[in-house]
């Protein structure tokens, strides 16, 4: 039985959610005992100098880019290769692209953004969150091929990592160029943003539970009183309601202001990654068992409609005495 | 152009939880329920699309006998006709095995497109389209933004993290996963209500497709979770519990 973590970048560029599913593995190393090794994509680079027992390395011309296709033939070679009992990806948006491929052909399901894994006479437990937040669930496995798991951001500490150094060691790759299908343009940014969310020191953020665009106006008055930054959750950015440059959460921005007002949001993970690691957060929600009260420091259940015009007026009042 | 949009139908957004009796699943005998808000989006591109190219949209929906509530939505919106793997024991399926049985749905249909939501408001694994690629040997985009279809190719705009995006081509038939928001979606007509009732629904059975596949992931069990964090819930009217919230930010927390 062993370990097999897959890395996501290479060389010294990597995607910082690699170091937080290195942790998991090897915390779960150090619980029972079985040996660790980390699969790269490339070269080994810093992965090398980490407790690991072993890197594996897996290049082919036609990995210089991203691709489903590459990839998942990549990672399923390394795996016949290594034959790990278990195999961990950081949760990112490119392990979503191609890791249940890989476990599909292994006959397995991929146990996808995983919050705490744990062995129970030997074989993975995975705890997972169902209905975005609101419920816990726990997964157990069966089947003869390994099994798969992805790591949620946030869920293991990346400085938790632990330095030491590992044998690296290239796994030989096959790919045929006509098994690639798609072909990818290079990535870009959107008409650059002109709100930078992350130099702001109070963010007041709305979310559906604002129902109507022109509700947003209330919100937007709370921000002003508290002098902040108007951001928003996904739901309100598709809706056209504020722009996207306003989005804050894992396909928008990344924030950590002193104070992190949310307003109507209930606290998808998508949203909560965004914002968790704010000093303080305030959560407005008519819904008591809403997620977003699993991250806040302060806490209103109630009626926005009501709540926020009294903050506004309270705001105001404290500020002008 | 023959696309399948693949639709869940899940408990309504706002629902109240309740776990079941047995600890594995979630008590739904009163909820109500809608189509999965990403596969709505899909199934307004699939519409879309249709509108600019032509051709049939069918949508699939593996669940339960309430699920053809969502179907007849699908179909009020403009899906042409529609195929309800009705099955009650779909919840101790794994992805894997509810995807095995959309294959074989979408499999006798030789669609030009295979079009799904990124993931699912219950479960949220987001891997149903992935798989469904793999399973069907067709090429994948996921979380996809835009959709440019070609005679025989799609070019489409995938969203990566922290606001970048990517196009990608790929070669037709191909299964794509749509992100919320890539469009907006529409309300059924009332003529489109009426006219749904007549449009054709194939039910299949899980015996039709094999039986019941055997899970390898299986849920063994669900609760509420344990709050990592301890949330001072502020009580009182709103005027009440908004002073006590600003006398809290500035004296307690210092951070107005």
């Amino acid at each position: 039985m062993s370990i097999l973590v897959v890395l996501e970048g290479s060389g010294s560029r990597w995607h910082p959610l690699s170091w937080e599913a290195l942790s998991a593995g090897q915390r779960l190393a150090v619980e029972s005992g079985l040996p660790l090794a980390a699969a790269v994509i490339g070269e080994a680079g810093d992965a090398a100098s980490k407790q690991l027992d072993h890197v594996w390395t897996a290049t082919h011309p036609l990995l210089a880019g991203y691709t489903a296709d590459g990839y998942a033939a990549a990672v399923e070679q390394v795996i016949q290769h290594v034959k790990p009992t278990l195999v961990l990806f950081p949760h990112t948006y490119q392990v979503r692209d191609f890791a249940p491929k890989v476990a599909t052909r292994f006959g397995q399901v991929l146990a996808s953004d995983v919050i705490r894994l744990r062995l129970e006479d030997g074989r993975p437990v995975a705890v997972r969150q169902l209905f975005q937040g609101k419920l816990t669930s726990e997964v157990r496995f069966s089947g003869s091929g390994p099994v798969f798991v992805s790591i949620q951001a946030g869920a293991y500490r990346a400085d938790q990592s632990q330095p030491g150094s590992a044998a690296v060691e290239a796994v030989p790759i096959t790919l045929d160029p006509a098994a690639i299908r798609s072909r990818a343009e290079e990535p870009f940014r959107e008409a650059a943003g002109t709100v930078d969310l992350t130099a702001a020191d109070i963010i007041v953020s709305v979310g559906r539970g604002i129902r109507e665009k022109d509700n947003i106006a209330l919100v937007e008055e709370l921000a002003q009183a508290l002098g902040g930054e108007l951001a928003a959750s996904r739901p309100i950015c598709d809706n056209g309601w504020l722009p996207m440059d306003r989005q804050v959460g894992s396909s928008g921005q990344t924030v950590s202001p002193k104070l992190y007002v949310a307003v109507g949001i209930s606290g998808a993970i998508q949203h909560l990654v965004g914002m968790k690691g704010s000093k303080t957060i305030v959560a407005i929600n008519k819904d008591s068992e809403a997620p977003i009260f699993e991250v806040a420091d302060y806490g209103i259940v109630g009626d926005l409609f009501e709540v926020v015009p009294a903050l506004v007026a309270e705001i105001r009042k404290a500020k002008g005495s | 152009m023959k696309i399948v949009v693949a639709v869940k139908q899940v408990p309504a957004r706002d629902s109240q939880l309740r776990l079941a009796a047995d600890g594995r699943w979630i008590d739904d005998s009163e909820l109500s329920f809608e189509i999965n808000e990403p596969d709505a989006y899909a199934l307004e591109e699939a519409l879309q699309l249709k509108e600019k190219k032509g051709g049939e949209v069918i949508v699939l929906c593996a669940g339960p006998a309430r699920a053809a509530t969502s179907i007849r939505e699908a179909l009020a919106k403009g899906a042409d006709r529609a195929i309800h793997i009705e099955e009650d024991k779909l919840e101790s399926v794994d992805t894997l095995g509810v995807a095995r049985l959309l294959a074989k749905a979408i499999e006798a249909e030789k669609p030009d497109l295979v079009l799904t939501g990124l993931q699912s408001d219950d479960l949220g694994y987001g891997q149903t389209g992935v798989v469904l690629g793999e399973l069907l040997g067709l090429p994948h985009a996921t979380i996809v933004m835009q959709v440019e279809l070609d005679e025989a190719e799609v070019r489409v705009k995938r969203e990566l993290e922290g606001g970048w995006f990517q196009y990608v081509t790929m070669p037709l038939p191909a299964v794509l996963t749509i992100q919320s928001g890539i469009n907006k979606l529409r309300y059924a007509t009332l003529m489109g209500i009426k006219k749904a009732k007549s449009k054709p629904v194939q039910n299949l059975s899980i015996a039709q497709l094999g039986g019941l596949p055997v899970p390898v992931a299986e849920r063994t069990r669900v609760y509420l979770p344990e709050r990592s964090k301890q949330t001072e819930l502020i009580p009182g009217e709103p005027r009440e519990a908004a002073a006590k919230l600003v006398e809290k930010l500035r004296f307690e927390a210092r951070v107005i």
